[in-house]
């Protein structure tokens, strides 16, 4: 890689001449490394699913997971430097449990008007994050993370931070090191007339599409939804769910490879 | 000799209280708030028409009870911290959520504060709805009665409130209990306040002495 940034990337307090601040910039790619999560917002609730990749046989299938609880109705899915993800939700958790504690009522995601939109706990998280990204003395999180609620009045909500401390409201993204390659089936989908039920289905397809096989070998699929279906809790998908959406997922894959023989 | 041949007065040095009758009262689609206006110091009447009745946002009123600076402190700081916390969520506040505020105050300070607050007011979400916070304690309730005058009422309140009453009867009977409890308690009297919160927002009003409802008192 060439250093485009020679001398002013040193520190997170420090200006390009051309107006960039390059250690958030290198923090983005270190998301970029990580494999993909991707995050979908149907209608009636919100599907996380996560490429683990398996780097040793050893590893107890189920730990290290990339998606967290928040609150009861909100989930975190990540990508980037697990270390600082986790510590982000640690964050994220404090922030939810006061607003419970002071307001006697669940943190809105995000509330949404007919033209107003806003969202509390990304917001906060958000900032917080920010906060990292001006100071010499440490070092921007060198993670992303996806929000993702349900809540039977306003709905459900997918937010988006980066390590830049910006946060984006979406109906499906994608980070990692595919999130090219899902976008552009995320968008083939119509995902807000489907309900989670279906949803799931296409998330763990999306998955197995964007992994990369040659490179990347074993992969654990962490699939976690939360919406009408499980009345407002995130939680992870139930096992025989799983096992039906990766069958399909793993079907839908085959049936690809054999079209493109025929074609050739 | 002077302090011999004048002495002063007890009530200057007696704490000011809100002796008072304070009701707060869900109907369908809201709710009404109602307080007397007395504040006494011991035996004297230091205010005859105070609004006991205090704005926290705009569709959220709290009605204050025991000493008048503790009940008027606590509301003013819910009503800063409201105003800050509606504009974070840039949504109108949840009448549970000033309920929380005024009840983490009066918990947290409990020992030194004695401050009865009646929270009550209308949300997009729960419509109407009335939180009694007496010491701490954070209870949502159809209606609720608070104030040394609230004991003289209690069985008219239980016998009458009705669920689902309309504006206007939600009215009567809060102008009915204060009526009731200021002819009995001699630390309630003066006016009666009544505040009126639905989706639309909240009206005031003022009934005078002698526009009181008469119960048998010949």
């Amino acid at each position: 890689m060439s250093s485009i940034g020679t001398g002013y990337d040193l520190s997170a307090s420090t200006f390009s001449p051309d107006g960039r601040v390059f250690q958030v910039e290198y923090a983005m790619k270190a998301v970029e490394n990580s494999s993909t999560a991707i995050g979908i917002r149907c209608k009636d609730g919100v599907v996380f699913g996560v490429e683990k990749l398996i780097l040793s046989k050893l590893y107890e299938q189920g730990s290290n997971k990339r998606i967290f609880n928040i609150d009861r109705h909100v989930g975190m899915a990540v990508a980037g430097l697990l270390a600082d993800a986790r510590s982000l939700s640690e964050v994220s958790r404090e922030e939810a449990s006061n607003f419970r504690s002071n307001y006697g009522h669940d943190i809105p995601l995000k509330n949404e008007e007919i033209k107003i939109r806003h969202k509390h706990l990304a917001d906060r998280v958000a900032m917080y994050v920010h906060a990292y990204t001006l100071y010499s003395a440490v070092r921007p999180f060198g993670c992303s993370f996806i929000l993702g609620s349900y809540d039977e009045d306003d709905g459900p909500q997918l937010y988006m931070v980066d390590p830049s401390g910006i946060s984006y409201g979406y109906w499906g993204c994608a980070i990692g090191k595919a999130k090219q390659a899902a976008k552009t089936e995320i968008e083939k989908l119509q995902m807000k007339e489907m309900t989670c039920r279906e949803l799931v289905k296409e998330v763990a397809k999306i998955i197995y599409i964007v992994h990369d096989e040659v490179k990347d070998k074993a992969f654990e699929l962490e699939l976690s939804w939360v919406g009408e279906v499980t009345k407002g809790r995130h939680e992870l998908v139930p096992k025989d769910i799983k096992e039906e959406a990766e069958k399909y997922a793993k079907e839908s894959l085959e049936e690809e490879d054999d079209s493109d023989e025929d074609n050739m | 000799m002077s302090e011999e041949l004048f002495p002063e007065p007890e009530w200057l040095s007696e704490e000011v209280k809100t002796g008072t009758t304070i009701i707060a009262v869900t109907f369908d689609g809201g709710v009404v708030l109602g307080s007397d206006s007395r504040v006494s110091a011991g035996e004297a009447v230091v205010n005859r028409v105070m609004n006991k009745l205090s704005p926290l946002h705009d569709k959220i009123y709290c009605a204050l009870s025991g000493s008048a600076a503790d009940a008027q402190t606590i509301a003013e700081i819910v009503n800063y911290q409201l105003d800050v916390h509606s504009i974070e969520v840039e949504d109108d506040p949840l009448v549970c959520s000033a309920a929380t505020l005024v009840k983490n105050i009066s918990y947290k300070y409990k020992e030194e504060l004695s401050a009865h607050l009646i929270v009550a007011g209308w949300d997009k979400k729960k419509g109407g709805q009335v939180y009694a916070t007496l010491s701490g304690l954070l209870t949502s309730q159809p209606f609720a009665i608070g104030g040394s005058g609230s004991f003289y009422i209690n069985g008219f309140v239980d016998a009458e409130y009705r669920k689902n009453m309309t504006k206007r009867e939600c009215q009567e009977f809060v102008v009915n209990a204060l009526t009731l409890a200021m002819g009995r308690d001699g630390s309630s009297g003066g006016v009666a306040y009544v505040v009126t919160i639905d989706k639309d927002g909240a009206e005031e009003k003022c009934v005078l002495g002698n526009e009181l409802p008469k119960f048998f008192d010949q």
